[in-house]
């Protein structure tokens, strides 16, 4: 099976590798995986306040096509509204990358860690800020 | 004296569930395999022949299934009617997910150092281990469970294969 040229771009080329550290609790990572082929994948958001991703990395172990999603997806997902990148569909993702039918499981697995990285950041969110609910106003 | 219809487990006289005697396995698969030779049919007709041949294969494919712990664990769920790897299983904890990671880390930095590598495959090894004999105590009582453990053991399969080749590279 050979790979799309836009898959080896980006397999070649990977944008947006690496961690992003939580210091302000600005950060929401998703990690996701498949079994059936063994890849992780883990996508970490910085989310400004008003709600837009200003920065995104991923970390894959997986195969050419699972690389070359979450790379893809890290370059989407910049700019976007928390909404907005959940809007981002797997098929959108397997079209740009002329993703073989036996490769789509890739596409889904970038699509979830967007979803897994969103409820990650929006959970932490919720309990900063039942916390600073808690906190005495004096 | 064939049964196509027979589960791999009925077809050695074996209890339908996931512990069971390998020995009794293997020596029944030794018994079904000499009557089921396809040498014994020879001169006789051609429709006899290729059903010895089904038969033969049918024994092979079900003593594959069942000598192996995982395939027999999945092989059984999938009776139950589960599928551990169909596309409706719920997602991968993420500790789990994050253990993975710090492995192909630890694999990506040792590389070109045996005893790390070694060290990786070892632990890799301990864990798998670990996750066989829960898997052993979920198959017939809790079968999600079990399903979880399958996928589990398929992620670590993967790794210790990449931790094989990257030992291999070395040599």
């Amino acid at each position: 099976m050979s790979y799309s040229e836009k898959v080896l771009d980006h397999y070649e080329n990977p944008r947006n590798v690496g961690t992003l550290t939580d210091e302000d609790g600005d950060i929401g990572t998703g990690m996701v995986g498949a079994p059936a082929c063994g890849d992780v994948m883990k996508l970490q958001i910085r989310v400004n306040e008003q709600g837009v991703i200003e920065d995104a990395k991923f970390k894959t172990y997986g195969c050419g096509s699972a690389i070359a999603s979450s790379s893809l997806v890290t370059e989407w997902v910049k700019g976007k509204t928390l909404e907005q990148a959940l809007e981002i569909k797997n098929t959108a993702i397997a079209e740009e990358l002329a993703l073989p039918p036996v490769k789509i499981h890739c596409s889904i697995l970038a699509e979830d860690a967007i979803k897994a990285a969103v409820a990650d950041y929006q959970s932490k969110k919720a309990v900063a800020e039942e916390y600073t609910a808690c906190q005495p106003t004096s | 004296m064939i049964d196509f219809s027979a589960t791999h487990l009925q077809l050695f006289g074996l209890p339908q569930q996931y512990g069971i005697d390998l020995n009794v396995l293997e020596s029944r698969y030794r018994e079904l395999q000499t009557k089921a030779h396809p040498d014994r049919f020879a001169g006789e007709d051609e429709t006899q022949i290729r059903l010895a041949e089904q038969w033969s294969g049918r024994i092979n494919e079900a003593y594959r299934v069942l000598k192996s712990p995982f395939e027999r664990g999945c092989y059984l769920l999938t009776l139950q009617g589960i599928e551990p790897f169909g596309q409706n299983q719920p997602a991968m904890p993420p500790d789990f997910l994050m253990q993975q990671m710090q492995w192909h880390e630890q694999l990506a930095e040792a590389r070109s150092k045996a005893d790390k590598l070694m060290q990786l495959e070892q632990s890799v090894e301990r864990h798998k281990k670990s996750l066989l004999t829960d898997l052993s105590g979920t198959v017939d009582s809790s079968a999600e469970q079990a399903a979880l453990i399958l996928r589990k053991l398929k992620f670590l399969f993967r790794l210790e294969e990449q931790v094989g080749e990257a030992l291999e590279a070395l040599e």
